[in-house]
């Protein structure tokens, strides 16, 4: 059809700077501006603009994912975060945190909010690329 | 001196802000909307980092970098849509 040569070459290179952002979003969440949520949006905006600057046929060959599976997968991450602390005798959804040193990081914080946050990542990203590969294969 | 021309530049930025407005909301074709709306964007990205500098803080930084992917997008999705009348092909051969 068309030659979208710019459009291709564009997307192909902001693509990885947009979802290293959104990781960055993630693992800068809950003690500053961030978190799965808005990153996951911004991981969806990544693969929309793939989806947008290609087709959804050679979307499908590159990326072959089936979005419902990231929706259960996610649920149950965010669900068994929640669920293992009541197995120490917690409540339900408490969170602990711990200040380790890793080798090239420095010291950083490890929570179970980060897997939380993991799973609502893998939950939204999953239901809006589910949501908009639905509606652009609708109009034929 | 600093915050003063800062906030100079944050009241012309504002005028632009209006003026991309009207053109958006007025634009004789479809074209001069999107390039406005484009405009608008970038415009607001200059706004956050004025108040940034005012502020003399960086909490702001996330919200720059949103808004520019987002205003990236946007475009590309409205002037796909503009061209070929479909935003996502289904099979482009």
């Amino acid at each position: 059809m068309k030659n979208n040569i710019s459009l291709h070459t564009v997307a192909q290179i902001s693509v990885f700077i947009v979802l290293s952002f959104s990781f960055y979003l993630l693992f800068a969440g809950h003690n500053n501006p961030g978190g799965g949520f808005i990153g996951a949006l911004m991981a969806a905006s990544a693969i929309v603009l793939l989806y947008v600057s290609f087709d959804l046929k050679t979307i499908k060959n590159v990326l072959p994912l089936y979005y419902p599976y990231f929706i259960a997968t996610g649920l149950l991450i965010a669900m068994g975060t929640g669920v293992s602390s009541t197995l120490f005798g917690y409540p339900f959804l408490t969170q602990f945190f711990q200040y380790t040193t890793l080798p090239i990081l420095g010291e950083v914080e490890l929570t179970t909010a980060l897997m939380f946050d993991l799973g609502v990542f893998i939950v939204v990203i999953g239901i809006a690329l589910l949501i908009i590969t639905t509606i652009a294969e609708d109009d034929e | 001196m600093l915050e003063t021309v800062a906030w100079i530049v944050l009241m012309m930025l504002s005028v632009a802000i209006v003026l991309c407005f009207i053109r958006m909301i007025k634009g004789p074709s479809m074209f001069d909307r999107i390039v406005a709306l484009d405009l608008l964007g970038i415009t607001m990205i200059g706004f956050v980092g004025m108040i940034m500098i005012i502020q003399n803080t960086l909490v702001y930084v996330e919200v720059v970098l949103v808004l520019g992917i987002l205003a990236f997008v946007g475009t590309i999705a409205l002037s796909k849509y503009m061209e070929g009348g479909v935003v996502i092909d289904r099979d482009s051969d």
